[in-house]
């Protein structure tokens, strides 16, 4: 089993990212550089936070459009494991593999904070380490994280089940009118969504910094741990 | 024979309905410029594109794809199409 953590011109938290899978879980990993339609065998795709091509034109639009994100694409459609993260998060919905669209924060701040989020499901194959309606807590560093859709598209979301991560108090009830408790002004407080299989995910919250003692918190471990395991166990059927 | 050049400008705007939290903070710096009268401020962005080799009743639709599948995101925004002056060869 192989985990890919792509980089794109500008991608800044790659390290961080692969630091995790191979240093603390023990995983082959590897970088995938954006200009090669090539994901070298990995069962599990990580687009890592970062100003890919410096946010022009918008957060993750050129990006989405990079050689390798045809690949990351057929990987997704075939039931393969991606996640994204803060830019990641961008680039999977500018590339049509996650519904609906990130705006400019509402408080027009680059808001670099930890925040609490509530895990809606934990039947998804990157939340099985988590129980239902846990409250987490983990960074967020981005100026352009204020989800957004239609009243339409968003009950559509919601009553799919594809609202996996809320921004909350830190006693889990959901605030989306408080800055302090919503920190970009995200509509219902939506901090990370799947694709209708679940085998997609993105999130504006960094798991990455949150996986060992050290950073202060290891909420975002079981994300990369649950992930990988099932990848594993899927190379082994 | 030089190529025919068309001139085109397309507009982005942020959707009526969505927040647009930068035209409204330019809205209130306006207002305690002393400009009382601005009511609303919108920020967008505005893309001069000039086209080779087109013929000039394919440039509008040529330059819709282009808004649609990369310089407008259309869930948040919307865009309009202006062709500006058509180079005599």
């Amino acid at each position: 089993m192989r985990c890919g953590v792509v980089i794109f011109p500008g991608s800044n938290c790659d390290h961080d990212v692969y630091h995790v899978l191979k240093h603390v879980l023990d995983r082959d990993t590897v970088f995938l550089w954006h200009g090669a339609a090539d994901l070298r065998g990995s069962h599990l795709v990580i687009l890592p936070g970062g100003f890919s091509y410096g946010d022009y034109l918008r957060p993750g639009a050129m990006a989405a459009f990079s050689p390798i994100m045809a690949e990351v694409k057929r990987h997704a459609e075939a039931g393969g494991l991606v996640l994204g993260i803060c830019n990641g998060f961008q680039i999977l919905l500018e590339a049509g593999l996650l519904p609906g669209a990130l705006r400019q924060n509402q408080g027009l701040r680059f808001e670099c904070r930890d925040v609490h989020l509530r895990l809606e499901r934990n039947d998804l194959p990157f939340l099985t380490g988590y129980e239902a309606g846990q409250v987490l807590s983990m960074p967020i560093a981005h100026a352009g994280g204020s989800y957004v859709d239609t009243e339409e598209a968003l009950d559509k979301l919601e009553a799919a089940g594809q609202v996996v991560f809320r921004y909350v108090s830190p006693e889990g009830d959901l605030d989306p009118d408080s800055p302090e408790h919503n920190p970009n002004g995200s509509a219902r407080g939506i901090a990370g969504i799947t694709n209708a299989e679940g085998n997609v995910l993105g999130m504006m919250p960094h798991p990455e910094r949150s996986a060992e003692e050290i950073l202060g918190s290891t909420d975002g471990l079981p994300i990369f741990a649950a992930a990988a395991r099932l990848a594993a166990e899927e190379v082994m059927r | 024979m030089a190529k025919k050049e068309i001139k085109a400008r397309l507009r982005v705007y942020p959707r009526p309905e969505v927040l647009d939290p930068q035209g409204k903070a330019i809205g209130e710096a306006l207002g305690r410029l002393g400009f009382g009268q601005v009511s609303q401020v919108r920020a967008g962005k505005s893309f001069e594109i000039t086209l080779e080799g087109v013929a000039p009743d394919k440039a509008q639709e040529l330059l819709k794809q282009m808004a649609d599948r990369l310089l407008a995101n259309t869930v948040v925004e919307e865009y309009a199409v202006e062709v500006l002056e058509e180079d005599a060869p």
